[in-house]
């Protein structure tokens, strides 16, 4: 097979502990440096925890696996400062094509919304994810990433965890006082830990192959139903960077994984698809079957469940990597928090009801997506074909065609942190809503809100002109900063100028934020360290800004 | 008389929606979950009864003229 990408070996040195024999003690180990394990070591650094990451491998993902990064996810690693090799190496797609049977039912173009930092989705092989964030941690003091380092059993006391890891070289013992699961869907620590994971099996096969297209083809997302060429199934094909495309055939469940895997199966059913002229080669082939689950809870005393290894979802919408770099999202701030004893344990209780609430949502809507893609009745067939004949002609039937909804992060509506709000909004900043970017100013520089906040909390206060605001109002948005938990104030202005007192100030020049805010002269945001509204109001008062800040950190 | 709609059209009272696909989703699946464990014939008197007492809610005749006509051009 064609190789585009070498595979990065890292280097395992042997821990001094092996020799010492002393038993080592960190604050935070994460297990796994999957996309996952490694956003929650750049979260967490970015709160100055310092981070032990330890993985039983000494590579990058293996084959292309994850492909499609939503604009939640990059945000997210724009934060960890990563956003920008994957956008640069990524291929973004605006055009999707659906097809049924012999014909193109439709096509969409998903044309971003202007002012926007991040596009909707970009495409890209995990390997090269994996690298960029490998990259940037060990470009970090505080994380220390061991490799062929294997947790081999895991003993949870009240103030600590211990964590047996073998390495070529022998086993040596490790204390923690939190630990951060990121190690996959199989997740061994779930397993030694007793935990259960519940949900549903579908029973059904996919073949992946990653092909290298020797000519142009183009950047669309294309998906058949019942296509001529791999009749009943669906078949869908992206493209990802350095000209691999991604193809994924719906097998069935009779098939035999083995069989299906070769070559000699494989090609033929490309070139069925293609067409015989077209030029390809194959880079890599993988079957799968896939589980919609989640456990319980993803926090078990000091253990913290992140991505696949809390829950799983079918593949149709990109639910994985994107839904578990939100996980890490919400647990950074709340376990530095709970560690600086400046918010009570039950903080991290929230980061499970925010992210079971989450996983909920995409396990419903990847499941929808599963079910009419491969419907498991002649009833559910018949009206999904009957809603892609009547899509062709019809919006309300293109409306209803699920060939995956693209992963968007959950309003987390029914959080106990939001302060529900006193005064009239309109649009959908609600509290719990994740942020909505837009374009600003600062320091005659262009830039993006969401570049501007997020790792601690932030008053954004909206204003007309900064260099007229009284007294009484710096003072009051000064004053926020000196609090147990600071809220940094952040002026954004309609018109250009400063903010007597060194506020920081950023210009809406043309007002994005302000429509996608409903905001007007003397609205105030709460916005928590995860860029997700807390509370607003129309006026600035700190007594309710401090009652929020309580609330948004359990110390209410 | 009110035209068929056959613009995307659904909704439920005191849901709010960030996703302009959740509804109909909504829907499709409340509709597929009906006729869960339904043998083949079982399914189609349910769609039958489905059709009977949506059409009666609708009522308009001339609405279901067209709409009996759009669903027989496409079978």
């Amino acid at each position: 097979m064609l190789k585009t990408y070498t595979y990065p070996k890292f280097e395992y040195t042997p821990p001094p502990e092996l020799a010492s024999g002393k038993t080592l003690r960190v604050p935070a180990i994460v297990v796994g440096a999957g996309p996952v394990g490694l956003g929650a070591a750049l979260d967490l650094q970015l709160q100055e925890i310092p981070v032990l990451i330890l993985d039983e491998d000494d590579t990058v993902s293996i084959g292309s696996r994850g492909v499609c990064y939503a604009k939640r996810a990059l945000e997210i690693l724009d934060r960890y400062r990563v956003g920008d090799p994957v956008c640069d190496k990524g291929v973004s797609w605006n055009v999707g094509r659906t097809f049924f049977r012999d014909q193109e039912v439709y096509n969409f173009n998903l044309v971003p919304e202007a002012d926007h930092h991040r596009p909707g989705m970009v495409n890209l092989q995990q390997y090269y994810l994996e690298e960029y964030m490998v990259d940037k941690a060990d470009k970090t003091p505080h994380i220390d990433i061991r490799w062929k380092n294997k947790v081999v059993s895991v003993t949870q006391g009240e103030k600590t965890v211990t964590l047996k890891v073998e390495t070529p070289d022998g086993f040596y013992t490790v204390e923690t006082d939190w630990l951060v699961v990121a190690d996959g869907a199989r997740s061994p620590i779930r397993h030694m830990m007793g935990l259960e994971i519940e949900g549903k099996i579908f029973m059904d096969r996919f073949l992946i192959a990653d092909v290298v297209m020797a000519a142009d083809f183009p950047a669309e997302r294309w998906f058949w139903f019942d296509p001529p060429f791999h009749p009943g199934q669906s078949v869908l094909l992206h493209k990802q960077a350095d000209n691999v495309f991604r193809i994924d055939f719906q097998l069935g469940w009779d098939a035999d994984p083995e069989e299906e895997r070769k070559p000699e199966k494989v090609i033929p059913r490309i070139k069925a698809m293609l067409g015989d002229d077209r030029e390809f080669e194959l880079e890599w082939v993988s079957i799968y079957t896939f589980q919609c689950r989640r456990m319980g809870s993803f926090r078990h005393g000091r253990v913290m469940f992140v991505g696949d290894a809390a829950h799983q979802v079918s593949p149709f919408g990109a639910r994985g990597a994107n839904s578990g770099l939100q996980d890490t999202d919400n647990l950074g701030w709340k376990l530095k928090l709970v560690m600086d004893g400046k918010a009570p344990d039950a903080l991290l209780d929230t980061y499970s009801a925010e992210r079971t609430f989450a996983a909920d949502e995409n396990i419903m809507n990847s499941t929808r997506s599963t079910d009419f893609i491969t419907p498991k009745s002649k009833a559910s067939k018949t009206f999904r074909n009957a809603v892609l004949g009547l899509a062709k002609d019809h919006a309300f039937g293109r409306a209803l065609v699920n060939s995956g909804r693209l992963s968007v992060p959950a309003f987390l509506t029914e959080s106990a942190l939001n302060s529900a709000d006193a005064d009239a909004f309109a649009g959908r900043m609600v509290p719990g809503a994740p942020m909505d970017d837009a374009p600003v100013i600062e320091n005659g520089d262009d830039g993006w809100l969401l570049d501007k906040v997020g790792n601690q909390f932030f008053a954004l206060y909206f204003a007309d002109d900064p260099n007229t605001l009284d007294g009484k109002t710096i003072d009051a948005l000064s004053n926020l900063s000196f609090g147990n938990i600071p809220v940094q104030p952040l002026v954004i202005s309609k018109n250009p100028g400063t903010v007597p007192g060194g506020i920081p100030n950023i210009e809406d020049p043309r007002g994005v934020a302000s429509q996608r805010y409903d905001a007007k002269h003397g609205t105030v945001y709460l916005l928590r360290p995860d860029q997700h509204v807390a509370a607003r109001w129309r006026a600035l008062d700190p007594a309710k800004v401090k009652a929020a800040v309580a609330r948004a950190t359990c110390n209410a | 008389m009110t035209p068929l709609n056959l613009e995307p059209n659904f909704r439920e009272a005191g849901k709010r929606y960030f996703n302009a696909y959740t509804p109909g989703d909504d829907f499709y699946e409340s509709l597929i979950n009906t006729h869960r464990d339904l043998s083949d014939e079982q399914s189609e008197l349910l769609n039958a009864r489905l059709i009977l007492i949506l059409a009666n809610h609708i009522g308009d005749i001339g609405v279901l003229r067209e709409a009996l006509t759009i669903a027989r051009e496409g079978v």
